[in-house]
């Protein structure tokens, strides 16, 4: 567009109003796009849960354990296709802050119930052949820089093993990459018959089971029946569907989700004001110039279309770097080193970015374009 | 009444509301001005001639009366359509140059040829050619902050002749400047008139600048008239 030139030049009026402008657009998209990565690592185990899979846990609580034995009376219910269990085994590699979720589970079973979880089957050979073997997911294997081979020990802070000590050394002999960004490849899991005959105690118990149920519809019902299952045994159990599940876990630390709603809202709010204003100043004091642009035959809409492009392109520009550095640094990882499993920036809030960037500037310059519009030029020029 | 006029007013009323008073500025005002002509407007502060001037510039509409210009009765064009045509037609020249302080002297006259279907190239022809002859080429790239006041002027004027628009309208145009430096815009003027057949119609108070036109008619009472009652 051949009029850009004056947007442009209108840009060096008040260099610093604009740089200030453009620099808290640009902190507003830093933090949007920061904290859509975070919400995300919340939402994420949510969206991708499985709508055919449920967990059964103890009624009490999570931590409390369940007989092996269930896998063989789960699977006997109507409407169950498989189960399987896992558990938490909660051991530290080196230093307490290297968090890794760690999991004995039945390798087949287990990555059945996952088909996400992606295993070359001659890596799934080698797990089956090797009963120390464990498999990690892609992200955590590159954390640590594991490859596969080599042995790596974890220090026990529940389950100590009967060989003594503390310590249980694994050979990695997998790595797993998730069929989508959203899919959890932070897993250490290792094979339940090696940590069962291994642990010092509670032979027989494990953390939690997964079911697979048929029909997804009908799984709420399958969940109850699961329950009366177990009712009035020893060891009662609640089993919800695994996004419910996820949810309850992620929502311990507070509804997150909604308070980072709340910031952005406020963040954009205020943004607003400030473009707004930056935006009225500028055709508030350029009275005079847009009367003489119309004068000289600009039309009405010209002249708006002239504020909006300028009110636009202020927000392009921090609005774009701002979500650049904000890709950059969640592209550097994780704030809390590790217990956000999934933490990437969701290429569907990109676009919403892009188009909130474009509503930022359409916004903040609509009610002084529309001014600029009315702008009898007669008037204009009359005040000197 | 022949095809040389270029501007015709018939019965022109104009009355200005502020708030419940009305305040009638021009009254059952005629007037023509033949292609070519270089008319001073005269009168007291207040007379309405700024918005007589306004009137012909189509930046304004009358309340009453009709006004046409080269064969176009511009009171009955739509807003959109009366842009295009000041683009097209008229050249605004003002008292204090209005030129816009972030452009260079060359950008600000290129402003109407932006938009024209021009060329990068043909505009820069014109715009070359305007400052040439208002005799400010060697000032092209400078910022109005950077040039004297009749140097501005002389940018103002090349802003009001590049689209080759036949009638310029100034409003006192060495209003704001010294006898000398007026003088050096009035002869611009002037030569617009005599070599390049502009039709000037230019407001100015003062006498001695009214006699560089062909033609002075005094407004008062919203009427006008050839000869200062007063
Ligand atoms: N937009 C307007 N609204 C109200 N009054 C106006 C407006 N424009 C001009 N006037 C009034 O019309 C009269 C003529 O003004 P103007 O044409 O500027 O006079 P001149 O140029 O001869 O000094 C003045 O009394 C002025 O106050
Ligand atoms: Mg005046």
């Amino acid at each position: 567009m051949r009029l850009a030139g004056i947007v442009v030049s209108n840009f060096k009026r008040h260099r610093l109003r604009t740089a200030l402008t453009v620099l808290s657009i640009l902190v507003a998209f830093v933090l949007f796009g920061y904290l859509a990565a975070i919400k995300k690592a919340f939402e994420a185990g949510v969206d991708v849960a499985g709508k055919d899979r449920l967990v059964v846990r103890h009624k009490i609580s999570i931590i409390q354990m369940l007989p092996v034995s269930y896998e063989a009376d789960i699977e006997r219910i109507d409407g169950v296709k498989e189960a399987t269990h896992a558990s938490w085994f909660g051991g530290i590699y080196k230093e307490p802050r290297n968090f890794i979720p760690q999991f004995p589970v039945k390798p087949e079973e287990f990555m059945a119930m996952y088909p996400e979880f992606r295993l070359p089957p001659a890596q799934m050979d080698a797990w089956l052949r090797t009963r120390t073997g464990a498999v990690v997911g892609r992200r955590t294997a590159d954390k640590f820089g594991w490859k596969i081979g080599d042995k790596i020990p974890i220090q026990a802070t529940i389950w100590r093993p009967k060989s003594g000590g503390n310590t249980w050394t694994f050979d990695i002999v997998g790595i797993y990459e998730g069929a989508e960004e959203e899919t959890d490849t932070t897993l250490f899991l290792f094979r339940y018959d090696y940590f069962d005959e291994n642990r010092s105690f509670g032979e027989g118990a494990v953390g939690w089971y997964y079911i697979r149920v048929s029909d997804p519809a009908r799984a709420a019902q399958i969940a109850l029946k699961v329950d009366e299952t177990f009712a009035n045994s020893a060891y009662e159990t609640k089993t919800e569907t695994e996004g419910a599940f996820v949810k309850a876990f992620a929502e311990q630390a507070g509804n997150i989700g909604k308070i980072i709603t709340f910031i952005l809202t406020a963040v954009f709010f205020t943004i607003l004001l400030v473009a707004g204003n930056t935006m009225a100043q500028a055709v508030r004091e350029r009275t005079q110039e847009l009367g003489v642009l119309k004068a000289v035959g600009f039309t009405d809409g010209q002249v708006l279309g002239l504020v909006l492009v300028e009110s636009c392109i202020i927000s392009i520009v921090g609005g774009s770097i701002g979500l650049a550095l904000s890709w950059r640094l969640v592209a550097a990882g994780d704030p809390t080193g590790g217990a956000l499993p999934i933490f990437f920036f969701p290429p569907g809030e990109l676009v919403m970015g892009a188009l909130y960037v474009v509503l930022l500037g359409l916004a903040a310059g609509a009610v002084p374009a529309i001014q600029a519009m009315r702008l009898n030029p007669v008037d204009a020029l009359r005040r000197e | 009444m022949s095809n040389d006029t270029l501007v015709r007013l018939g019965g022109v009323e104009k009355t200005f509301r502020r708030g419940s008073e009305e305040i009638h500025v021009l009254h059952e005002l005629s007037l023509e001005i033949p292609n070519g002509e270089f008319l001073a407007l005269m009168g007291p502060s207040g007379s309405g001639k700024s918005t007589l001037l306004n009137l012909i510039a189509g930046l304004d509409k009358p309340t009453r009366g009709t006004i046409e210009i080269g064969g176009e009765r511009i009171d009955q064009m739509a807003g959109r359509a009366l842009a295009g045509w000041r683009a097209r037609h008229v050249g605004l020249v003002f008292q204090f140059y209005n030129l816009l302080p972030v452009l260079s002297a060359e950008k600000n006259v290129e402003l109407p040829l932006l938009l024209t279907s021009l060329s990068n190239a043909e505009r820069k022809r014109h715009v070359a050619n305007a400052l040439e002859i208002v005799g400010l080429s060697h000032r092209a790239k400078h910022t109005p902050r950077t040039l004297s006041g009749g140097e501005q002027q002389r940018v103002g004027i090349a802003r009001a002749i590049v689209s080759d628009s036949t009638l310029v309208l100034a409003d006192e145009p060495t209003g704001d400047l010294d006898r000398k430096t007026g003088d050096g815009i009035l002869d611009l003027l002037q030569a617009l008139n005599r070599e390049h057949g502009k039709t000037i119609v230019m407001v100015t108070h003062d006498a001695h600048a009214a006699k560089r036109s062909n033609r002075v008619l005094y407004l008062l009472d919203g009427q006008l008239s050839t000869e200062l009652a007063a």
